[in-house]
């Protein structure tokens, strides 16, 4: 488990060359048909909400569920980002939409950043003090988030910035520190200590060491943090809903309000189509970054 | 591994040490702050009479009586019970399933993993949009089977206060049984396949040799998914919230929603962060033997090799 991101990628393809077995023997196509009815167990609810969302009305009242639209149109999707009614306000779900993009990008960056000097700090200046904060962090990361709440809010309020933009970037910060350290200190573990030794006779200072060499060297990991903190901080909902405030609400938190406090009659075609809406930046991150989004994962689960 | 850069090259130490100093401060500030800080004073304020605000004095186990004599609470926890076996159990069947068939050299491998993986990227918000339209009972997947012909068919768990936990279970297995194929897909990658050669020429079946002598070696794997699954299972909010909003009644309330709930809707912090405190310490009493066992076969593992 020290290093399985480099295992991860490498094991994967590994068995590719082998001849192909025959394709129709029975055992063959019971594996076949196994793996396709689990499959489409998978993709019957993205089916469906996407055809729902291209769907008018009256095609949704028919509760034809699996019907394909009879004119399929992407005016559910217009009315979801910008004239959807959330309470009184009707501007759709795009203010939640930039919210999300202002406290997303910022906060991955910084919480990647302070991982990557925690790792390497933690793994060439090695201190026991920096030992015990790590094992702190470590026990810190199974804790259920419920018992930090409180005193966490209580704390934002007393400094005066609960339910600001602040308070929600700290909280990510917070709660994305346990993996995000561990990510760089396995990666720069495994680094030659020579390396870095042969940094600091050439003169080169902490700092110097970790801009110019250690954070380029971890490109991967940049990679893979990245991807973790921004599909993470993207899909939270709890914490935005708690720490952001009114004002700053991520989509997640409009996107149920669009949908369950709503007056009058519910419009599933526009509700799915905000879903959909709301979905498309991960999962847009989940299929162009394909392999580094399982790396991701493999990496997170050392934790566990 | 010894501390080498200590041996290295030395020529200004109290600067590199004030430096480490500096950016140790997050960590340090996290660490010691929002984890261990909050975690003292949550279940300092466990043993006060809080309601509103936190107040200091000490009423001893008083908040934990009256929590375990609070319906809905007792009901969250058996709620979160049926969850730990359909989520959790659900969760290990299915993602060893789909790792092992996957594993036969299949075509396409890539694009199944890909679908069996796609619900983890998205979030917990519209997987219970997804499943709250699915399960309603006039335009969801019930009416239009019962329009394909197929008069009795029902699909509206969410709708009765006995079956509505089950329907949760269903959603959460569909979002998270991609991670554990993936996990424990890497972990069958691993294992040695000259193993099935020698099993093979002893007549062992395929099901069998699985079953015996593949799936033990996985321990580790399992350890590490069963840990994450049980974390994600304590933690299981958003799910709730949105597709039942612990409804119908408290038929779907889930313990984390109580303490939300309590610290929030209701002002009664006591009573929240004294059922946070059990969250607390039941995660560490199921954890702790796990991950210690883990460790050590791993450690052997790495001996082994």
């Amino acid at each position: 488990m020290n290093a399985p991101t480099h295992s991860d990628v490498r094991t994967q393809g590994s068995k590719t060359t082998r001849p192909r077995k025959a394709f129709f023997t029975p055992a063959r196509l019971g594996i076949y048909a196994f793996l396709l009815s689990v499959a489409a167990f998978f993709l019957l609810p993205l089916y469906v909400m996407v055809v729902t969302s291209l769907k008018t009305d009256s095609e949704v009242r028919q509760a034809l569920l699996f019907a394909w639209p009879a004119h399929a149109q992407f005016g559910n999707w217009v009315d979801a980002w910008s004239t959807a009614c959330i309470a009184l306000t009707c501007d759709g779900i795009q203010g939640g939409f930039w919210n999300s993009v202002r406290l997303v990008v910022p906060t991955t960056v910084l919480s990647v950043l302070l991982g990557a000097l925690n790792g390497y700090a933690l793994s060439f200046w090695r201190s026991r003090w920096g030992n015990i904060l790590f094992g702190i962090m470590m026990l810190g990361a199974f804790v259920p988030f419920q018992v930090m709440i409180y005193p966490l809010v209580a704390w934002f309020r007393m400094g005066g910035f609960y339910n600001t933009y602040w308070a929600i970037m700290v909280v990510h910060c917070v709660f994305g520190m346990p993996v995000m350290t561990l990510l760089f200190r396995n990666y720069y573990v495994a680094v030659p200590q020579e390396l870095f030794k042969a940094a600091r006779i050439d003169g080169g200072g902490f700092w110097r060491i970790f801009i110019q060499l250690m954070l380029p060297m971890a490109t991967p990991m940049l990679i893979v943090a990245t991807i973790l903190q921004l599909t993470g901080i993207w899909n939270d909902y709890l914490f935005g809903l708690i720490f952001a405030g009114k004002d700053n609400y991520p989509m997640t938190v409009q996107l149920n309000n669009l949908v369950n406090t709503t007056f009058g009659e519910r419009r599933y075609n526009v509700d799915m189509a905000a879903t959909i809406l709301t979905s498309l930046v991960p999962l847009a991150v989940y299929f162009f970054s394909g392999r580094w989004f399982v790396r991701g994962i493999a990496a997170g689960a050392v934790k566990g | 591994m010894m501390s080498t850069a200590s041996q290295g090259a030395r020529k200004r130490p109290h600067r590199w040490q004030f430096a480490v100093h500096v950016a140790l401060q997050p960590l340090a500030v996290t660490a010691l702050l929002a984890y261990v800080g909050s975690v003292l004073w949550s279940v300092r304020i466990a043993f006060s009479s809080s309601k509103l605000l936190p107040r200091s004095d000490w009423v001893g186990m008083m908040q934990f009586e009256r929590l375990f004599e609070t319906e809905r609470w007792i009901v969250s926890l058996q709620h979160m019970g049926i969850l730990a076996v359909v989520y959790i159990l659900g969760v290990l069947v299915l993602g060893t399933l789909m790792a092992v068939f996957i594993d036969q050299q299949v075509r396409a491998e890539s694009g199944f993993r890909t679908i069996f993986l796609y619900p983890y990227a998205m979030s917990f918000v519209v997987t219970g949009l997804i499943w709250q339209w699915l399960f309603n009972p006039t335009l969801g997947l019930q009416n239009a089977i019962r329009q394909l012909g197929w008069d009795n068919f029902t699909f509206d768990w969410t709708v009765h206060p006995e079956s509505v936990i089950y329907a949760v279970g269903l959603a959460m297995v569909w979002q998270g049984s991609g991670t554990t194929m993936a996990i424990l897909l890497a972990a069958l990658r691993g294992v040695d396949d000259e193993q099935w050669k020698a099993a093979r020429l002893d007549g062992v079946s395929k099901p069998r040799y699985y079953l015996s002598v593949v799936l033990p070696q996985l321990g580790p794997a399992y350890a590490t998914a069963f840990v994450l699954l049980a974390v994600a299972l304590v933690r299981t909010f958003d799910v709730v919230a949105i597709m039942t909003s612990g409804g119908p009644g408290d038929a779907s309330e889930v313990p984390a929603k109580f303490i939300i709930d309590h610290l929030f809707g209701r002002n009664n912090i006591g009573l929240a962060s004294a059922a946070s405190v059990v969250m607390l310490v039941t995660v560490f009493t199921v954890l702790t033997p796990l991950l210690y066992w883990r460790a050590r076969v791993q450690a052997q593992q790495r001996a082994g090799h």
